[in-house]
């Protein structure tokens, strides 16, 4: 009874901790595949479309909204206090800060990121993957690694597009239908968010986000198990996986830069 | 047009409306476009009490931004604070020696940033020079205290 237990706990952590090393190895893989992209640009122009410009509709109309309702809340916060003025700064600071870098990488993992879990998956169900293998091609080279730079500069531009259109949405509620004062609005920001403090850790973070969110998409398709069922786990995964990730390091990235 | 120039076209564009959102942002939308980078001149001035001054707050003359506050330290020796302020260029020899720097709060409860009143002096301040007169800034708590104080001591009467 006891030994089963063990057992049972044993088998747990080496699969958890194989896990682990197969995602390292993989991505040691895809970083040196970066030679075969500067040799075909192609590949990654392809999955620049699919992961990027794709995913710009629904980021876009993200930004505009999350934008409106920061604008309107706090709209009504502020003036309770009677610091309209502050609008813009607080609508911008906590786009560029935190809202944009997060709810871009949430929004890519559900749009994007499951996608390529279950492009990746199939894939390998209908054994694309070997085929590749048998022309002597390192599919890790030639399919997974320009998905994984695609994703890695996508994420930072769409974060930028989403605080750009976020301060436009607020911009529009609060100078537009409350009649916040425009100069206020666009002072208030200016003097508020500092360029090195507030927007190259805001891009940072969304780097980070790329990254992860991308890594685990790409191995959570290649490591599934290649049946309908595994597929359609996997890309359940990815998306649980990155939206805690993305969650869990923003905290730690927070702590770190603004702590 | 075939398929393939047109995914170029998206991705091109994507690329261009990413690299223009962050442009904007850093010009319009943080300080990186409002900010003075050119050329400044140090001075110093010591004050009693700085208050809530932080470094990179503004330094103003008759309202307008003419430089940085770049370095605040505490002086064992005097017992007060040492602000290092850097002041544009384009000033230089324009600000008479014997200006007064005084701590003042944008608004009710907003940033602390220093104003300099002009003085009389035929000797403009140079680099490295040291500003003599200032006013501390005001602590709430003090101006609350001594008003108190004014209060009891007019009820003794």
């Amino acid at each position: 009874m006891i030994t089963r237990v063990l057992a049972q706990l044993g088998s747990v952590g080496v699969s958890a901790l194989s896990s682990i090393g197969r995602a390292h190895l993989l991505i040691l893989n895809m970083l040196a595949g970066l030679n075969d992209i500067i040799r075909r640009p192609r590949l990654l122009i392809d999955q620049l479309y699919s992961v990027g410009v794709l995913t710009i509709l629904i980021i876009a109309v993200a930004g505009l909204f999350v934008g409106m309702v920061l604008g309107l809340q706090g709209y009504y916060i502020l003036s309770r206090f009677g610091g309209e003025t502050a609008l813009g700064l607080m609508v911008a600071a906590s786009l560029v800060r935190e809202l944009g870098p997060v709810l871009t990488a949430l929004l890519f993992a559900g749009r994007a990121g499951s996608a390529l879990t279950a492009e990746i998956g199939l894939m390998k169900a209908t054994e694309q993957l070997s085929g590749l293998e048998m022309m002597a091609v390192d599919p890790k080279h030639r399919v997974l690694s320009p998905r994984f730079f695609a994703g890695l500069i996508s994420v930072p531009l769409l974060a930028a597009m989403f605080s750009c259109l976020g301060i436009f949405g607020g911009w529009l509620v609060g100078g537009g239908m409350l009649g916040v004062d425009q100069a206020a609005f666009w002072n208030g920001m200016q003097g508020g968010i500092d360029f090195s403090d507030d927007l190259v850790n805001g891009f940072i973070k969304s780097v980070v986000f790329g990254f992860v969110c991308t890594w685990i998409a790409i191995y959570q398709g290649y490591d599934c198990i290649p049946t309908s069922e595994g597929v359609s786990r996997a890309t359940t995964r990815t998306v649980v996986h990155s939206s805690l990730a993305v969650l869990g390091l923003d905290f730690v990235l927070t702590a770190l830069m603004f702590g | 047009m075939n398929k393939s120039k047109v995914i170029e076209i998206w991705v091109g564009g994507f690329m261009l409306a990413g690299i223009m959102a962050l442009f904007w942002l850093s010009m319009q939308v943080s300080n990186l476009g409002t900010s003075y980078t050119g050329d400044t001149f140090h001075v110093t001035a010591n004050f009693d009490n700085i208050g809530g001054l932080k470094t990179k707050a503004p330094v103003t003359m008759a309202g307008v931004e003419v430089g940085r506050v770049t370095s605040i330290v505490y002086d064992p020796e005097s017992f007060r604070a040492r602000v290092g302020l850097d002041i544009q260029t384009t000033y230089t020899g324009k600000i008479p020696e014997d200006t007064f720097a005084k701590i003042l709060t944008a608004g009710l409860l907003g940033e602390q940033y220093i104003g300099l009143d002009p003085g009389g002096a035929e000797d403009p301040l140079k680099e490295g020079s040291e500003i003599m007169i200032t006013q501390s800034a005001l602590v709430l708590e003090e101006v609350i205290g001594q008003f108190l104080f004014s209060k009891a001591s007019e009820g003794t009467k």
